[in-house]
């Protein structure tokens, strides 16, 4: 990488040597020769160099030691860790754990972001102020510190264990973060998610009959209130008809901790409250520019045509700003899918946090920076072909 | 006129009482419809709630730049400003010898001149950049001393705003050459060096900016020689040019990209070759027109500073962490975070303000 800078530089003054190979295609194909050649040598230097210094140290290379006893402990695990497992499963744990911050804060960043994008164009002079003020804050402070702020409000700001804050019965607020009930399981809960399956197919099937019928006979089906009671109504009918489980597992203190319910951690919010407060206001940027990117005089046309404020919104507005919002929204999630890293400094065990760990622990310094960098880049092709997918999915399709 | 007609001229009427005046405006502008109306309430309501106390904490019942922290933690209902009274040269300036400390401050000074002059559009000649290598000397001399009597101060104890102003401008200089030449490889006709050119730029914007700073802290002594060493400051800065650069390239070929054909065209029809093309026709359009993306990559690029807290060096954030860990004033970092938060929000602030006139700016040319 640092090859390829130097070696465009090191490319020779082409006022020179075009006196002489004045053949355009020649020329190109000698230059070429060149940088291929420049960038080839620099990495032979950096590779041999490593090389050297690696079998100076006595440090192994190769990926061996992600089968050994990673030997440390992790807060927080969407998968059964404990220290005795692989440094290839502790790794995991991270992706994972960074695959959870950035889809929730992606989901919400989005919500957020467009409820603030929309208050800025709002009519209500109060409404619109505030939103921009929101937005002109946050934009131009280092995420970092949003995210020490937001780790010492709950880390110093709140009470320790014994003296929880109990603002709902069941709920506790603490040095330790959140603790809320659940619901303790039940062979329901499964098949409500069965339901919910079945219930989205059959909305979707729903909608597209009705778009077939209405392209056919031209009568209109509110497939879109059919099809949300179908997603809500078939999962509540099998939660009454599996006789409708309540029972909550409820927090307790017992100790210096509390045993029961869920917890969310005090890493995990600052992670996802910076980020998603972060984000949003960069996403209500967005959603702000694309909706005044659509010319008023399709609202006016649409009102001419007789339709109604919502199916003026929703069928003229809204397709034409997701073609302006699309690719500028892809990079803010891209954006925070990488500032997830961030989670590092507060000690939110990321992958990149996790990878530290490990090369800390292991001297595997090469390893460990390039399966940061490869998962990553995977991540982020991912999220950019789904995107690029929909965008085309959305593009104005030109005769 | 005046004789033949004669006009009996009503006095003119003033607007109707409920167009004009702040009524109006509240109507129009609060209470326009119901649900608006609401909304106002509620959002005026919530500020009533939240505005006072907080202004209670920062104002009111805070206390001043000399009080102590044990005075502090007796009557804890406001700021501490005494916080910032005694760590304030420390955030400012870091680890810098105490005495020597007014010049980071001049540092400082002469970084912001210098930025606030390169915003005026009749400095954007070729000799500004000479104007720019002195005040970069002369923060060199200021910073690291060892001439004209100043004593040595090695770079380990730089540290607070000087450290981050450092970081993002001189990355910044050192990769907007670099980003051109990206840029430019991007476009190419050859395939060798565009695809190392894309490879380098996806590659870079891919990956976030804390794996390219452990890269290069723990990769880049790997990669030299051996006996040859970079210190950690060089190292954060080398990973801030590579990331820098990624960033700015794509910036600089939206601006490429804005070219019509026919000035390419055009400058191929007068015989030009590639580099005086480039240099004379194309560029200074194209740079024209990426200056607003530009500014934008840095003030992002400022921000993205404070990541070098993660190894190890201390920029102004790093330093407001550190004075937070001093025993006698853990504990308050509302204070600390308030009051770094404002410094960063002014420079960014200041800056995209100025990206925004800039657009405006520039896009008059356009319009018709």
């Amino acid at each position: 990488m640092a090859t390829e800078t130097r070696t465009t530089q090191g490319a020779p003054p082409p006022g020179g040597v075009s006196i002489s190979l004045s053949d355009p295609t020649f020329r190109a194909i000698v230059y070429q020769i060149l940088v291929v050649g420049a960038v080839v040598l620099v990495g032979w230097f950096l590779i041999s160099n490593t090389l050297d210094n690696l079998a100076r140290r006595s440090i192994a290379t190769g990926y061996d030691f992600l089968g050994r006893e990673a030997a440390f402990g992790i807060g927080e695990s969407m998968i059964d860790y404990s220290p005795k497992d692989s440094y290839g499963r502790a790794f995991l744990v991270g992706v994972l754990n960074t695959l959870k911050v950035s889809v929730i804060g992606i989901l919400l960043a989005t919500i957020i972001g467009t409820v603030i994008g929309v208050a800025r164009l709002s009519s209500n002079w109060l409404i619109a102020k505030l939103a921009s003020t929101y937005v002109e804050i946050i934009r131009n402070i280092p995420p970092l510190l949003q995210l020490f702020f937001w780790y010492a409000l709950v880390s110093d700001g709140l009470p320790a264990v014994r003296q929880a804050l109990n603002p709902i019965p069941g709920v506790f607020l603490s040095q330790r973060g959140l603790r809320v009930p659940v619901l303790e399981p039940h062979p329901v809960w499964a098949n409500m998610g069965i339901a919910l399956l079945v219930g989205i197919v059959a909305a979707w099937g729903v909608s597209r009959w009705a778009r077939a019928r209405q392209a056919r006979t031209g009568q209109p089906f509110p497939a879109g209130w059919a099809g949300l009671g179908l997603i809500i109504g078939l999962p509540i009918l099998t939660w009454i008809a599996g006789g409708a489980p309540m029972a909550l597992d409820m927090p307790k203190l017992a100790g210096f901790n509390f045993s029961g319910g869920a917890s969310i951690s005090p890493e995990f919010f600052a992670i996802l409250t910076g980020l998603t407060l972060y984000t949003a206001a960069f996403i209500a940027e967005v959603v702000r520019s694309g909706i005044k990117a659509v010319n008023w005089g399709q609202t006016e046309a649409a009102r001419a045509l007789g339709l109604p404020s919502g199916p003026t919104l929703r069928l003229v507005v809204l397709p034409q700003a997701l073609r302006v919002i699309v690719p500028p929204l892809t990079s803010q999630y891209l954006n925070l899918m990488k500032n997830s890293s961030l989670a590092l400094a507060i000690g939110y065990p990321d992958l990149v946090s996790i990878a530290n760990t490990t090369l800390n622990q292991t001297g595997q310094a090469i390893e460990g920076v390039t399966m940061i960098m490869g998962t990553y880049l995977v991540i982020s092709l991912s999220i950019s072909i789904f995107m690029n997918w929909y965008n085309k999915r959305i593009a104005l399709v030109e005769r | 006129m005046t004789d033949n007609v004669q006009s009996v001229g009503l006095p003119d009427e003033r607007p109707p009482a409920n167009t004009v005046g702040p009524i109006a405006w509240l109507r129009s502008n609060l209470f326009n419809s119901w649900y608006n109306a609401i909304l106002t309430i509620l959002v005026l309501a919530l500020l009533v709630s939240a505005i006072p106390p907080f202004v209670g904490w920062l104002l009111v019942n805070a206390h001043g730049f000399d009080s102590t922290s044990t005075v502090c933690r007796q009557d804890a209902g406001g700021a501490c400003w005494g916080f910032i009274g005694e760590k304030l040269r420390f955030i400012m300036f870091g680890m810098f010898p105490w005495d020597e400390q007014w010049r980071p401050l001049l540092t400082i000074c002469v970084f912001i001149a210098l930025l606030v002059a390169s915003c005026d559009r009749r400095f954007w000649k070729p000799w500004f950049g000479l104007v720019w290598a002195a005040g970069l000397t002369l923060v060199a001399i200021l910073m690291w001393g060892g001439v004209f009597g100043l004593t040595y101060v090695e770079n380990t104890l730089w540290g607070g705003l000087p450290l981050t102003i450092i970081l993002s401008v001189i990355g910044l200089a050192v990769a907007f050459p670099v980003s051109i030449l990206l840029a430019l490889g991007r476009r190419s006709d050859m395939p060798a060096v565009k695809v190392l050119c894309v490879t380098y730029i996806e590659l870079i914007r891919g990956v976030p900016l804390i794996s390219l700073l452990f890269m290069a802290s723990v990769m880049l002594p790997l990669f030299l020689p051996n006996g040859v060493s970079v210190d950690k400051l060089l190292r954060a800065q080398i990973a801030f040019i590579m990331f820098a650069a990624a960033y700015m390239a794509e910036a600089i070929r939206g601006g490429l990209q804005a070219i019509p054909k026919g000035q390419y065209e055009a400058a191929d029809g007068l015989g030009l070759s590639y580099w005086q093309k480039m240099r004379k026709i194309i560029l200074p359009q194209a740079l024209a027109i990426a200056i607003p993306p530009l500014v934008n990559t840095f003030i992002s690029f400022f921000k993205d500073t404070s990541l070098v807290i993660i190894i190890g060096l201390y920029d102004l954030l790093g330093t407001a962490k550190a004075a937070l860990s001093d025993p006698s004033w853990r504990g308050f970092y509302r204070e600390a975070y308030l009051f770094i938060g404002v410094i960063y929000w002014i420079f960014c602030f200041s800056m995209s303000k100025y990206s925004q006139k800039l657009e405006r700016d520039l896009n008059r040319g356009h319009r018709r």
